[in-house]
């Protein structure tokens, strides 16, 4: 008899999704989807807004990567009050670094916070280990040491998202042509010299090499359950500077393959010259792709997976050195191990730790030409804003009307681009560790969580923190009859 | 002609006439107010002023004093009130504070963490406003209106003294007007007054916003109540308004 597996909910960004797994009469899986069954309406409810009001009100969207969100709304306002980079305009160094400072500030907290507090307790007691013991509590005993060092991490990031713009969550220091504050020696020195209950720079940076060692140490004693869990070939997306390396705020996007080779590079700007987005039925959430390759050929992954992938270095020798062993592993290949993930993730900590402390050391920040201010004939009217966030290439693109109204709004958010890649994810883990089973257990329920958890979808974080993620998996026979169902 | 009142239980000399919220910030009183603005002819649209003279509630700002007033302005039931009054001004309109480019310098928002509201004890309302976005340099969020007549009354076409704002309809149907004409040959200096004398977002310079970074906003710098009292010591040491 043929069954399906419901797992409802699981997490997503700022809400709720399921997974359901379909069985054959054989128990073995014949389909898996993670269904997303939320609906925010974003890009609607802008529509009418004042348009130098839409940074300030999408950015709302998200708790954890409000910064990306407030800095491609802020890029894309650059554009429709004409100075802008649609225009080729440069913007001013102080703003930019002052930008660049606030969003690598967010890309560290965030990605520490993922690393530490919801991938690490699996790597300590295993995706079998009870729920009671694999969570942050767990860790707390098991490494009380390390979680200081953890809460230690996080505080700092925020205390300079906080410095940069304003608050610990959506600030609001960037506006059209710049910024509105730069950054004092004296805030400078804070985080570059540390104090009482803050951090030094160079102990963010000691700290960050620790969580790469802790991978490492996991990745030598569990080689093998690394490498095999999920390895989902796809295409890896990121933006690029003129040397083919990652930049996080700014630059082309590039698109590769699995041998490494450029399957498209364009202007941001373009973009819809070269996606598209499908919507399925049993999903809020849309399919990106790339056009000419189609759906199943075209869709992308992003995220520090990606990045490490098609970046050919990084700019900060830590990091760089990482990076070496990192592309060592496979050979100059694309790696498509989806637990390398984390591996990929513990680089751009420390790479987010050594890129702030350089720009700590730049003067640039204490200059006081903070704002570009546009001609009277210069405004466009519309604006595309692309940057990295921790978790992948975000896009906001916004048009307004000659009175100011914003008349049409587009997200593109990393998980939205991961949509495909997440849902092979879970099929590849169904597959390894569901098919033949119809029993469910608590390590097969996890197996999916770990999966989807890799990509660091927002919300994971309130659920997975005591693991007690509220999934509910039910049996159901073909006639649609619920035979089994657990739920925590 | 010099006369005592009391105010709080304080015995108070002031010159008879002189505005009740003056006084009482004189004597180091704080009375809330939104839609009174000193040395202009007080409006009493808003009722977040009130207080109790003589055993009666009435708008503060709408009362010159006299002999023999006794006044009470912090007694419970009468700072629970106004702040009922903040809550009612929110629930009434759609204020989104977290995106509003007035946040921060917004006097409304301002006297509600003054005054400790936390969440509206009223149902919302969601009424339906539409924007009026045709003035070349003002914008009406409406959504944000609290129909104090501050704009109605003190912002005037330069050449003929004529009202650029004006209410229209009654009750739940009112709504803020401008007339695009006169709206478009305000002077930049007059486009700033109209957006600055509004206590909330609704009139909003086309394009502006967000220019004080967190921390040197207005209310950030000096609460709504600090700047009650010093503005009135200030002016008084200016020997201005």
């Amino acid at each position: 008899m043929s069954r399906k597996l419901v797992i409802d909910p699981v997490t997503r960004i700022e809400g709720h999704g399921k997974v359901t797994i379909q069985l054959d009469d054989d128990n073995n899986v014949t389909d898996a989807k993670l269904h997303v069954v939320e609906f925010r309406g974003f890009e609607k409810l802008i529509q009418g807004h004042p348009y130098w009001e839409a940074p300030m009100l999408l950015q709302r969207i998200c708790g954890i990567c409000f910064v990306s969100h407030h800095l491609c709304g802020a890029k894309a306002l650059d554009d429709m009050v004409g100075v802008g980079l649609g225009k080729g305009i440069q913007m001013l160094p102080t703003p930019e670094k002052v930008r660049r400072l606030g969003h690598y500030a967010q890309q560290l907290q965030s990605h520490v916070t993922a690393y530490f507090y919801l991938i690490v307790p699996e790597m300590l007691f295993g995706m079998d280990a009870p729920p009671e013991q694999r969570n942050v509590l767990g860790l707390v005993e098991q490494d009380p040491a390390l979680v200081k060092r953890v809460v230690a991490l996080r505080k700092w990031g925020q205390e300079l998202i906080k410095t940069v713009l304003g608050k610990r969550m959506h600030g609001i220091s960037s506006i059209p042509g710049g910024v509105s504050k730069n950054i004092t020696v004296e805030e400078r020195d804070r985080f570059l010299n540390g104090e009482a209950g803050l951090l030094s720079i160079d102990e963010v940076i000691e700290y960050a090499q620790e969580g790469l060692n802790l991978f490492y140490h996991f990745h030598e004693t569990h080689r093998q359950q690394v490498d095999s869990f999920a390895v989902v070939p796809a295409l890896d997306m990121c933006l690029v500077n003129d040397e083919g390396n990652v930049d996080y705020y700014h630059g082309r996007i590039r698109v590769i393959d699995e041998n490494k080779t450029i399957v498209r590079e364009f202007d941001y700007h373009d973009y819809l010259d070269h996606f598209s987005e499908a919507t399925e039925e049993w999903s809020y959430m849309k399919f990106p792709f790339l056009k000419e390759l189609g759906r199943e050929k075209g869709s992308v992954r992003v995220g520090p997976l990606a990045r490490m992938n098609i970046t050919q270095s990084l700019s900060t020798p830590l990091a760089q050195a990482a990076l070496e062993k990192f592309h060592a592993y496979t050979n100059g290949k694309s790696n498509n191990m989806t637990l390398h993930t984390n591996w990929a993730r513990a680089i751009e900590i420390i790479h987010s730790a050594e890129l702030i402390k350089a720009l700590l050391n730049d003067p640039d920040l204490q200059q006081d030409q903070l704002l570009m201010t546009p001609g009277d004939n210069d405004w466009t009217g519309e604006g595309v804003g692309v940057v990295e966030a921790p978790r992948g290439t975000l896009l906001h693109h916004y048009r307004a009307n000659k009175e100011g109204e914003i008349t049409f709004a587009n997200l593109i958010v990393s998980t939205t681009q991961n949509n495909t890649v997440i849902n092979r994810t879970v099929r590849s883990v169904a597959q390894d560790y569901i098919s033949g089973n119809a029993e469910i257990t608590e390590g097969m329920m996890n197996a999916i969580e770990v999966g989807i958890r890799a990509y660091d979808p927002c919300l994971s974080c309130a659920t997975h923190a005591l693991g007690q993620m509220p999934l509910e998996v039910s049996l159901y026979d073909v006639g649609g009859k619920v035979v089994d169902k657990q739920r925590r | 002609m010099s006369i005592e009142i009391i105010i709080d239980g304080e015995s108070v000399t002031t010159e008879a006439g002189t505005n009740l919220v003056d006084v009482a910030a004189e004597n180091g009183v704080y009375i809330p107010t939104l839609c009174y603005l000193k040395g202009k002819p007080c409006l009493g649209t808003c009722r977040v002023c009130s207080v109790r003279v003589n055993g009666h509630i009435i708008a503060a700002c709408t009362l010159p004093v006299s002999e023999g007033m006794n006044v009470e302005v912090n007694a419970p039931d009468l700072l629970d009130m106004r702040k009922a009054l903040i809550e009612i001004l929110f629930v009434e309109g759609n204020h989104n504070c977290p995106s509003c480019e007035k946040s921060g310098r917004c006097d409304l928002q301002a006297t509600g963490y003054e005054l400790g509201m936390v969440v509206s004890r009223f149902p919302y309302r969601f009424p339906l406003r539409e924007r009026e976005v045709a003035a070349k340099h003002l914008w009406l969020e409406r959504d944000r209106c609290i129909f104090c007549q501050r704009c109605v009354e003190f912002i005037r076409d330069k050449a003929t003294d004529q009202k650029i704002f004006s209410i229209r309809g009654r009750g739940t149907t009112a709504q803020i007007e401008i007339d695009i004409a006169l709206a478009d040959r305000m002077p930049p200096e007059q486009v700033r007054e109209a957006a600055e004398i509004c206590p909330v977002g609704c009139i909003i310079e086309k394009g502006v916003g967000f220019n004080d970074p967190i921390g040197q906003r207005k209310f950030e710098i000096q609460s709504v109540r600090e700047r009650a009292l010093d503005i009135k010591d200030s002016a008084a040491e200016s020997g201005h308004e």
